[in-house]
């Protein structure tokens, strides 16, 4: 063992775990250490939200038992690592400690964009990315919190407003575009999302940004300013316009940093036997035309893992991701997409077929191409199986042929209502076609949800 | 939470400690009388002759009651199991009967007063409490606050709960003598129904049919919006009231066996005891019916119906312990054991105890056929054994006193034999599996969370593996509280129903031979 190759992955986020788990997997031999200054085991950040409002605790949200890391032999470090000597290949820990190895990893993840707001280092002003921004927001709102602001909106913006609902702490929500996480979102979905976020009370303001966050006498968030110069008095600020990569402690070194740590498509940095995988990265190119140079979500993450261990393990592999695929939840509003379905497109040559239920809280979008061919769909309200979706996209089906199917698409429970077939029945309406509506069995009419 | 919750509160809060009162209520004074109508024609000689001393005396309390009767009792019983008179020694509890006939209260008196002051305050109080939950809220599940609510994170209120459930499960199978009260606030009701007087057993049947439905009511509330949920509460509701409580006392009513045509051996564990064998075979026609009804579940309803939708169309959708489990027991479902260690545990004790009854019914069988000529009276002591260790200590005590501790399928997970029994159908020839959905898991761990099995839900889903486990009850939960939509119950193909996926749809870096 001691004389086997030691590859050190700094982060045991996603990528990282997946990474060292894979590796196992493929060689018995390589020695592996994992180290995390968060946190000793890993945990699911996606998670953090359902820790504040009481559904979990902390360990529900640790994904292995503690004893999975000793049975496959994967070393666990817990420390913040300051800087990297990439000749003498050591690590230093801010505790003094190092570390050697042969090959490394950097699979460091993100933290919070702050945009060099006035007073956004006051107390009572965070962002939420780690499990300490947690803990020190269960600190920030322990007091007297009559009103909090929250600044972005995306998809952790969300969840903190959700949070601060469950507290029953009132919230007031900046967002700087004309709707709700309109970069991503069509009109209407936006639209969607943000009468929902407004139905659970909370005080959504759009075309509204920060200009200043301003501080009482002992140096804690008292109140905001808007671009509009209103006033909000407010205890706590959270800042949610984003995340970067966390990639400060690596800057002013020879790796080659721009936003993220700069990668080619097999995660190569430009040292050898330096790797970057996860938030981190930043991809010298795209892996694909609907994709960006930098990837912040939970699935690309785990799939850079994926990839990067084939090549460590001897199969040099470039990552190569399928089609593109990704979820959420809008307070009690759940979104799916698979496919490309960008916020805005060119009508000459992309069309879009929508359905949105009567009671305005759930739709479904389609885009194809001019030839009709299937690029992507949203849907918002019930479940779409990614089995279908993957593989409707993979044969480039027709979308009169995704339509036809949709039952068989259809993933939510049992004797839930049958939308697909009001969504059928309006795309034979608008484009016509060569099947019927999808008939429900004896039971589901009996029983089921009515539509 | 509003001024009617309030009020809810309140109101079960006063139920609860008249219920709890009641067995110090009142006082007994025994005749000979009561004693000869309450024995045996064959003690009844000994017994008037063994309790004299306590005629017309009034005992202020069950407890002096209680003693007085066990040192008369005792006296004379251990003289005879010193002297080995086995024969002679009276093995029936009479202090049951005995402290039902001596006690005079007020709650004997003015039975439907009380019932009204103890559960009618509790249903009523309980209903306040649960309706306007959730009011002016868009649908949506919600376990907000579970971990930080001291009831359903074995905090004080949970301990004091379960501490509550464990005290009444004792003395309701080994002192029921304690809840002579308690019988006879419901007796005009057990009248009323089969025409019987009320036992400690109809008491326990009436409790726990209110306790589903009044706890059905909170779930319909808590998942409002997912039509699952809603049907299998109304199924357990149903199959509760009309089947466990009712038609066994209509039947009574009718002059028929007592019968419960839900309840299948080995859960059932009596079944094919002899008394029951005798009394179905006596019955006539319909009694047989009872007799081949019960049969045919056993062989062809448990495995077909499991084949076909998994082993939750009993346990989650039937069963009464499971009805108990899915209703009362939802708020703490998150207490129980996800670890391997406890899935090791469960494996082992639950088939030991599927064998323990098989093996139990086998040699029961033998006898009966053989006349007893095989195995004497040693089948009786099985039975006994049995019946106390896994039909009262195991079921009831542990299973459902433990709820606020270990979760509300203890019993269901490691003991039941029948649950054993449907988990081989269901994990080796089913089409019931959980899907999973594709790479759409974030590995948050509310599934897992929220199993009341102890499932490992989240380990197959983010590696896009589908559930197929023999523990699964089917009851849709990891799936309803899953944020990203990632689990389906599906009843499918046989064929790639366990599916083990090296790499999850979505990454086209790697090829994998599929
Ligand atoms: C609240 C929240 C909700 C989210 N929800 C979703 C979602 O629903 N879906 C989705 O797709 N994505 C979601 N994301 C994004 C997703 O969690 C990230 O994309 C993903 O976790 C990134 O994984 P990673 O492995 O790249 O890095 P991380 O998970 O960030 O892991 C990096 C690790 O490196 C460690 N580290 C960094 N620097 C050092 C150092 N110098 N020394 C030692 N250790 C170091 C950190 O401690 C950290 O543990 C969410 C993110 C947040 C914050
Ligand atoms: S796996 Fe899901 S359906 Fe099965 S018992 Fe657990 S929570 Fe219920
Ligand atoms: S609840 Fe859903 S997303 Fe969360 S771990 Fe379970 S399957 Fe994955």
């Amino acid at each position: 063992m001691s004389n086997s190759r030691h590859i050190v992955i700094i982060g045991n986020g996603i990528s990282g775990v997946t990474l060292a788990r894979h590796l196992r997997k493929a060689d018995s031999n390589v020695r592996i250490t994992l180290i995390s200054g968060e946190s000793k085991y890993f945990f699911s950040r996606t998670a953090l939200m359902y820790i504040y409002m009481g559904h979990m605790k902390f360990e529900h949200t640790q994904p292995y038992e503690n004893w999975f890391w000793e049975k496959n032999r994967i070393d666990l470090k817990e420390g913040w690592v300051k800087s990297i000597d990439y000749s003498s290949k050591e690590l230093l820990f801010s505790d003094g400690e190092d570390l050697k190895y042969d090959l490394l990893v950097l699979a460091v993840g993100s933290k919070p964009n702050k945009f060099g707001w006035p007073g956004q280092d006051l107390k009572g002003v965070q962002g939420l990315y780690s499990k300490q921004d947690l803990e020190l927001m269960e600190e920030n709102t322990q007091g007297n919190v009559e009103r909090a602001v929250i600044v972005g909106g995306g998809l952790i913006g969300i969840e903190m407003a959700e949070m601060l609902a469950y507290r029953k702490i009132p919230v007031t929500f900046l967002v700087r575009e004309e709707g709700f996480w309109t970069n991503v979102l069509p009109k209407e979905e936006s639209e969607l999302v943000g009468r929902h976020i407004r139905e659970h009370h909370i005080d959504l303001r759009l075309s509204t940004e920060l200009d200043e966050i301003l501080s009482d006498q002992n140096g804690r968030v008292r109140a905001i300013r808007t671009n509009t110069g209103e006033e909000i008095q407010c205890q706590f600020v959270g800042l949610t316009a984003g995340v970067k990569p966390n990639v400060d402690f690596l800057k002013g070194s020879d790796l080659e940093v721009n936003r993220g740590i700069r990668v080619n498509e097999f995660f190569e940095t430009n040292i050898p036997e330096v790797y970057a995988i996860g938030d981190c990265a930043e991809f010298e190119q795209a892996p694909a035309v609907d994709r960006k140079n930098i990837e912040q979500v939970w699935y690309t993450g785990r799939m850079h893992g994926e990839t990067l261990a084939q090549t460590l393990s001897g199969e040099r592999t470039p990552y190569r991701p399928g089609h593109w695929f990704n979820s959420a939840k809008f307070l009690d509003i759940e979104y799916q997409t698979y496919g490309t379905v960008p916020a805005v497109w060119n009508q000459k040559e992309v069309d879009s077929f929508y359905w949105e239920h009567k009671n305005g809280k759930i739709c479904f979008r389609m885009l194809m191409d001019k030839k009709g061919l299937l690029l992507g769909v949203n849907n918002f309200g019930f479940r779409l199986r990614h089995e279908f979706f993957d593989r409707a996209l993979s044969e480039k089906w027709p979308g009169a042929k995704v339509i036809k199917n949709l039952k068989r698409a259809n993933f939510d429970p049992e004797f839930f209502a049958p939308y697909h077939q009001l969504i059928q029945d309006q795309f034979l309406n608008e484009y016509g076609g060569d099947f019927t509506v999808s008939k429900s069995s004896w039971t589901q009419k009996l029983f089921g949800a009515k539509l | 939470m509003n001024i009617i919750q309030k009020i809810g509160i309140g109101l079960f809060l006063i139920g609860m400690t008249v219920f709890i009162a009641m067995p110090f209520i009142g006082n007994y004074t025994l005749s000979e009388e009561q004693v000869r109508t309450a024995t045996k024609e064959i003690h009844q000689e000994q017994m008037t002759e063994i309790l004299a001393p306590m005629y017309g005396v009034e005992y202020g309390s069950n407890f002096a009651f209680l003693s007085a009767f066990n040192e008369n009792f005792s006296t004379y019983n251990d003289a005879l199991k010193d002297q080995g008179a086995w024969d002679q020694v009276i093995w029936d509890d009479y202090g049951f009967p005995l402290a039902m006939a001596a006690l005079e209260s007020p709650v004997k008196s003015q039975p439907w007063i009380f019932l009204g002051l103890s559960i009618g305050l509790c249903v009523l109080g309980g209903l306040f409490f649960i309706l306007p939950q959730y009011r002016g809220e868009p649908e949506g599940i919600k376990n907000n606050g579970i971990y930080h609510s001291s009831a359903t994170s074995r905090g004080f209120i949970g301990i004091a709960t379960g501490t509550f459930l464990i005290l009444f499960y004792v003395l309701l199978y080994w002192y029921p003598a304690y809840l002579a009260n308690h019988v006879w606030m419901v007796n005009p009701l057990s009248l009323l129904l089969s025409g019987n007087p009320a036992s400690q057993w109809f008491l326990y049947g009436f409790i726990y049919t209110l306790a589903i439905a009044v706890m059905g009511v909170r779930m319909y509330r808590k998942y409002r919006g997912n039509k699952y949920q809603i049907l299998r509460t109304s199924s357990v509701i149903f199959f509760q009231t009309a089947f466990a409580f009712l038609i066994p006392e209509i039947l009574v009513l009718l002059n028929q066996p007592y019968f419960d045509f839900k309840n299948i051996w080995p859960l059932d564990y009596d079944f094919f005891y002899s008394y029951n064998l005798d009394t179905l075979i006596s019955s006539g026609g319909f009694g047989l019916f009872m007799l081949m009804w019960g049969i045919l579940l056993i062989i062809i309803g448990v495995p077909l119906l499991t084949y076909f939708y998994g082993k939750r169309w009993y346990c989650s959708w039937v069963c009464g312990c499971g009805g108990l489990a899915e209703t009362v027991g939802d708020p703490y479902r998150q207490l129980s054991d996800k670890s391997l260690k406890a899935w090791k545990y469960e494996r082992v004790i639950i088939h030991s105890v599927l064998v323990l009854a098989v093996v139990m019914t086998a040699l029961t069988l033998v006898n009966y056929f053989m006349s007893f000529e095989l195995l004497g009276n040693v089948t009786n002591q099985l039975h006994s054994f049995y019946g106390f260790a896994i039909g009262a200590a195991f079921s009831g005590v542990v299973g459902t006193g433990f709820y606020p501790f270990m979760g509300n399928r203890v019993w269901c997970r490691f003991g039941c034999p029948l649950a054993a029994y449907l988990g081989l159908v269901q994990r080796f020839k089913s089409r019931f599996r959980i899907t999973t959905n594709g790479g759409q898991c974030i590995s948050c761990g509310n599934c897992s969370t929220y199993c009341e099995m102890g499932i490992d839900v989240r380990w197959y889903a983010q590696r896009g593996q589908n559930i197929v486990r023999s523990s699964c009850v089917g009851c849709g939960v990891c799936s309803a509280v899953c944020p990203r939509g990632v689990l389906k119950l599906e009843n499918d193909n046989e064929e790639n129903r366990i599916n083990d996926m090296p790499i999850i749809i979505g990454n086209d870096s790697i090829k994998v031979n599929a």
